[in-house]
């Protein structure tokens, strides 16, 4: 299970920076332990592509930024993602709220977010781990350092 | 007469001093002719609309640096959420809005609300502490050293010439060049 207090501290072991934040109403609720947190930067932005791009000149300006959004947000950003880990093969990181997978997985909803992300990301080729319920922060610490240590762009998929 | 987008440059390079300088579209075709430097940023291929937030990543990366953004109208219609923003940072950006009204690099189709969209009110709505105009030559070559200096953000928005039967230009230098050279100028490791 993930919360505020303990995402925070597994951003801080990967050595995260900056926060670009749009947030839902999941991971909305990890704002306060973000907000009390003096080593970690949230950086509020309007659309999640303008989030990327911000991301992108702060890696080339020698930061660790972390892009956290909706997988909505990511259907809009495709061209600033493009832009960003395949033009300029930036080594980014997300972290994406994929809303109703749960219910998906139970078929209790229509919502249609959890059909098309993650074909999405493979269609960006942006390698992706899904956590669940019985996830914790160790393995979005383990997620993230991975990417980091390979050199190479990473999201993580919160099922919500 | 309306400015070229080429004399709004020359005066622009008379400034910038140290400061990175990021352009894309049209001007990053013009831009190399004056500079061309580690700190020069020539963001093509781009995101549409992101040298802004490109840039302001920049800024807050590096605070004592200072970065210029030379933006185009139809630019900055596709991301106008980066003027809000970017007036949330008291960071050293300055963006130059080139308005010619048209999406010059693909032929020279007329931008939505060409002619009508004052920038600059949007630029003080959103929060930006420090706007200017400017629609001749003279006028730009008169105020640009207080423009171009002093705290930011700063929007700078310039009524330039639309040319018609443009084609995108290719930057310079390959992207990975670029990001390189920078990132060395910048004293960021690998």
């Amino acid at each position: 299970m993930l919360d505020g207090p303990s995402v925070v501290a597994a951003l801080r072991a990967c050595g995260i920076t900056h926060v670009l934040w749009i947030p839902d109403s999941e991971l909305g609720r990890w704002e306060p332990a973000f907000l009390a947190e003096p080593s970690l930067h949230l950086v509020r932005v309007c659309r999640e592509g303008e989030a990327i791009a911000i991301a992108a000149g702060l890696f080339l300006g020698g930061k660790r930024p972390l892009v956290i959004i909706q997988c909505t947000g990511l259907f809009e950003a495709g061209d600033s993602l493009r832009n960003a880990i395949h033009d300029l093969q930036l080594p980014l990181l997300f972290l994406i709220g994929v809303r109703s997978y749960l219910a998906h997985q139970q078929g209790t909803t229509r919502d249609t977010c959890p059909l098309f992300t993650e074909p999405i990301l493979q269609a960006w080729r942006l390698p992706y781990v899904l956590l669940g319920p019985t996830h914790s922060a160790a393995d979005l610490q383990h997620a993230l350092t991975e990417a980091a240590q390979e050199k190479r762009p990473g999201a993580v998929l919160i099922a919500e | 007469m309306a400015m070229t987008q080429l004399e709004v440059l020359h005066v622009l390079a008379r400034h910038r001093g140290q400061r990175i300088v990021i352009t894309t579209m049209t001007t990053a075709g013009l831009w190399p002719a004056l500079s061309d430097t580690p700190l020069d940023f020539f963001f093509i291929p781009s995101a549409m609309g992101h040298a802004s937030s490109l840039g302001l990543g920049l800024a807050l990366a590096q605070p004592d640096r200072g970065v210029i953004v030379v933006n185009g109208d139809g630019s900055l219609l596709m991301n106008l959420g980066t003027l809000v923003t970017l007036a949330q940072h008291a960071v050293p950006l300055t963006m130059l809005i080139m308005d010619n009204g048209l999406y010059e690099v693909t032929g020279g189709q007329r931008t939505v609300g060409a002619g009508t969209v004052d920038f600059a009110a949007l630029a003080r709505a959103a929060g930006i502490p420090r706007v200017y105009e400017f629609e001749r030559l003279e006028q730009w070559e008169a105020g640009a050293a207080d423009a171009l200096s002093g705290p930011g953000p700063v929007v700078i928005w310039l009524k330039v010439e639309g040319r018609l039967g443009q084609q995108t230009p290719k930057p310079p230098h390959p992207m990975s060049e670029q990001i390189a050279r920078l990132r060395r100028a910048l004293g960021v490791a690998d």
